[in-house]
């Protein structure tokens, strides 16, 4: 079965986590234990009906706020697909944690509260999962039992979203009004919004199309792990060598004549192993082992490509950098960079401009990145890094900075 | 594998990113140590590290944290499978920590809140840099929310207002000494997924975990079972039932499901066809309170 990961998206309060909670209770995906502890819970608290959003809320924090301070992953499947849910917070202090959720999503819902139209929070998302090229985007205009599930608010978002849109790159955009308190279009179309004649939330995930969004063209393998048994008493073992690693890209098949990064070494590919036996391809994401013909040298952060389709070779990244730490990025700071299996240090030359998320707007006199904000950097690393444009390598494409000091990662970033 | 479709199964897509996980810490990190217990996770974690690293063996050793009650079906299955896969098995034992004056055993006897001890002691005695856990995301709600490379200050304690961002397949493992970073490769998987990749890739486990006839007693709704360890108090009536362990843990606290599943396809129906989670139903110590996996997770806890 496909499995398709989403994430939510969207400013605090507007009912991402209930829309959640509500989507795993029509598909009767929840538990009875787990339905009885949040009855209880919500009984407790005096609530007035049974808060499904503290399915997704389960830290002792988070339900004291009443707020979504870190992802929560659930699990649910239809006869049609497999789901990873990813239930981010809304609250501009935790963004780093919906980037979290965000950056492994096939598809995210970004909800709008139908009373406020977008806010800030909305925009952000939403340009965050445009950044992060989360191919799809949902936009749910959610409480319409608010609103008299009036057509014409939900058409005025419509149109404000789409008008913020054309600034930014997405490729495949739908609207879908819903109610998550009370379920209408989440599971089943409803009857309050006869107007409304797309379909619900649930039928668009399944059928959504997301088998051609990945790359199977340009063939990049980084080395993970050198596997050499050293076995003494197995002389069919004695001599073996096989690369480990992640396919990040195309498809590797034995007998591809291939270049070795940084090397820039030419062989064959031998045979590709796994624990089941060899294989004649592999693409992403399979986890293989390679072997090549001759006996180059090769370690971990070594790249493996074909030698017509090789990445960019570089010290010098550009990129847009989203800044997830409270200590600000400076100019001329250096970081520690991990890249696919490479990991390197940084210093940071430039900052080319800061973004509004508002307007978009991009302020080219900004010195530094504070926390959430999102700017456009270039940095000159230690070593060479093999790279691609995210845009056409969510793996190759993609690095984090990390503070020194303290080990913790401090910016994420997408490069150009 | 379907060529040409260049797609994969959710359960291909599981196993692969779990392998990831598990050469990305062999890679970084200088001594990992995987906790094995017996149990179906764990024997899921260590049989797709055995696939990560083939043909040569695991370059790690396994940890078992022993509260001295087992299942004596257990103990033998864990021998024998670090036998057979040349691993290095560790034991912390409890009873050590006891007799050391670590902790003090409690009143009713069950040892699962002091494995944490336990555990702590033996990461810092082994210079344990990451370690492996077979916990799930979907098993409980604290842990719905905990990264794969969970980030332990010097005394293991996690912080879930304050995890690190993780993006993509990168996984950040800086940690200063005494730090640690758990490891969890299965945090996609649900219970579902493990049974069915144990049938597809006729994994063995304990022969508990199949239907059996066991004595049993009820206590705070579950079936325990009768052993050197539990024993019913008056008025617990012992009857002999047909049951199965969803969970391998503490005797005392470890409850059995009536059921008579004794096929990995009998225990897959039953499994897609339960209304109550798996630790719902077998867990006491998670039924302590609504926050009772958090604040032991806070601590040092699996
Ligand atoms: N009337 C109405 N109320 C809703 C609806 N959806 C959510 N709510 C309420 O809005 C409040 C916030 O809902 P949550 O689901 O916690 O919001 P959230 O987006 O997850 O918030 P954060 O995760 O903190 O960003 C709760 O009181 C919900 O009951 C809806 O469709 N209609
Ligand atoms: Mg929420």
């Amino acid at each position: 079965m496909e499995l398709l990961r989403f994430a939510t998206a969207g400013s605090v309060d507007d009912g991402k986590s209930t829309l959640i909670g509500r989507l795993l209770y029509d598909t009767k995906s929840i538990f009875e234990d787990q339905l009885e502890s949040i009855e209880r819970t919500s009984r407790d608290r005096g609530d007035e009906q049974t808060n499904l959003a503290l399915l997704t809320d389960g830290l002792r924090a988070e339900r004291e706020q009443g707020i979504t301070i870190d992802v929560a992953y659930r699990y649910f499947a239809t006869p049609k697909r497999k789901f990873i849910i990813a239930d981010t917070p809304g609250h501009i202090q935790y963004t780093r944690n919906m980037v979290t959720g965000a950056s492994t999503a096939n598809l995210a819902l970004i909800l709008v509260d139908a009373r406020n139209g977008l806010v800030e929070q909305s925009r952000r998302h939403a340009f965050i999962a445009s950044l992060l090229r989360v191919p799809h985007l949902v936009l749910c205009v959610n409480k319409m039992d608010l609103v008299d599930y009036d057509e014409s608010v939900f058409e005025r978002i419509k149109a404000e979203f789409r008008q913020f849109a054309t600034k930014l790159d997405i490729t495949d955009l739908t609207f879908v009004p819903v109610s998550a308190l009370h379920g209408d279009n989440i599971v089943h179309r409803s009857a309050n919004m006869p107007w409304y004649d797309g379909t619900s939330l649930l039928h668009h995930l399944e059928e959504v199309h997301i088998a051609s969004d990945r790359n199977l063209i340009d063939a990049r393998f980084p080395v993970q792990y050198v596997i050499r048994p050293q076995a003494q008493t197995n002389h069919d073992l004695h001599d073996y060598r096989g690369y480990a690693g992640t396919v990040a890209g195309g498809v590797l098949k034995a007998g591809d004549e291939v270049v070795v990064l940084p090397s820039g070494l030419t062989t064959r590919i031998d045979g590709i192993d796994t624990a089941d036996g060899p294989v004649s391809e592999a693409f992403a994401p399979m986890s293989v082992t390679v072997r090549l013909t001759d006996d180059v040298d090769v370690s971990r952060g070594d790249m493996i490509c074909r030698v017509h389709n090789q990445p960019r070779v570089t010290q010098d990244l550009d990129a847009m950098v989203c800044w997830l730490s409270d200590q600000p990025l400076h100019v001329r700071g250096m970081y520690a960079v991990k890249h696919t299996t490479r990991s390197v240090r940084a210093q940071v030359r430039d900052l080319t401009y800061r973004i509004d998320v508002n307007s978009l707007h991009r302020d080219e006199a900004a010195t530094s990145l504070g926390l959430n904000d999102i700017g456009r950097v270039s940095l000159r690393t230690t070593q060479p890094l093999f790279v691609d444009e995210y845009r056409r390598n969510r793996t190759t494409g993609s690095f984090l900075l990390i503070d020194e000091s303290t080990g913790a990662t401090v910016g994420a970033g997408m490069l150009l | 594998m379907t060529a040409h479709v260049y797609e994969l199964s959710h359960l291909q897509a599981l196993e692969a990113e779990a392998i990831h996980i598990t050469r990305e810490v062999a890679a970084e990190f200088e001594r990992p140590v995987l906790l094995f217990s017996g149990g179906k996770d764990s024997v899921v974690m260590l049989h797709l590290a055995a696939k990560a690293f083939w043909p040569a063996r695991i370059p790690f050793p396994v940890m078992h944290v022993d509260t001295g009650h087992n299942f004596p079906e257990v103990l033998e299955f864990r021998d024998r499978t670090v036998e057979r896969l040349g691993v290095r098995l560790v034991v912390a034992s409890v009873e050590d920590s006891i007799a050391q004056g670590r902790v003090r055993e409690r009143p009713d006897g069950v040892r699962n809140p002091l494995q944490t001890v336990t555990l702590l002691d033996a990461i810092s005695a082994g210079g344990y840099d990451a370690v492996f856990g077979g916990a799930r995301r979907d098993e409980e709600k604290a842990r719905a929310k905990e990264r794969v490379f969970s980030f332990r200050d010097e005394f293991g304690q996690w912080d879930p207002k304050n995890q690190r961002p993780e993006l993509w397949s990168l996984y950040n493992g800086r940690h200063h000494r005494g730090e640690h970073i758990r490891v969890f490769p299965l945090s996609n998987w649900t219970e579902l997924d493990i049974w069915q990749y144990l049938a597809a890739e006729n994994i063995e486990l304990p022969s508990i975990y199949f239907a059996h006839q066991r004595e049993v007693f009820r206590r705070d709704n579950m079936w325990l079972a009768v052993s050197p360890f539990t024993s019913p108090r008056e008025g617990e009536e012992v009857a002999t039932l047909t049951v199965r362990y969803r969970t391998v843990g503490d005797v005392p606290v470890t409850g059995a499901v009536e059921s008579t599943a004794a096929s990995y396809d009998e225990v897959i129906a039953e499994t897609a066809a339960t209304r109550l989670t798996e630790r719902g139903a077998t867990r006491a110590d998670d039924r302590l309170s609504e926050a009772a996996m958090e604040d032991r997770k806070r601590e040092v806890y699996f």
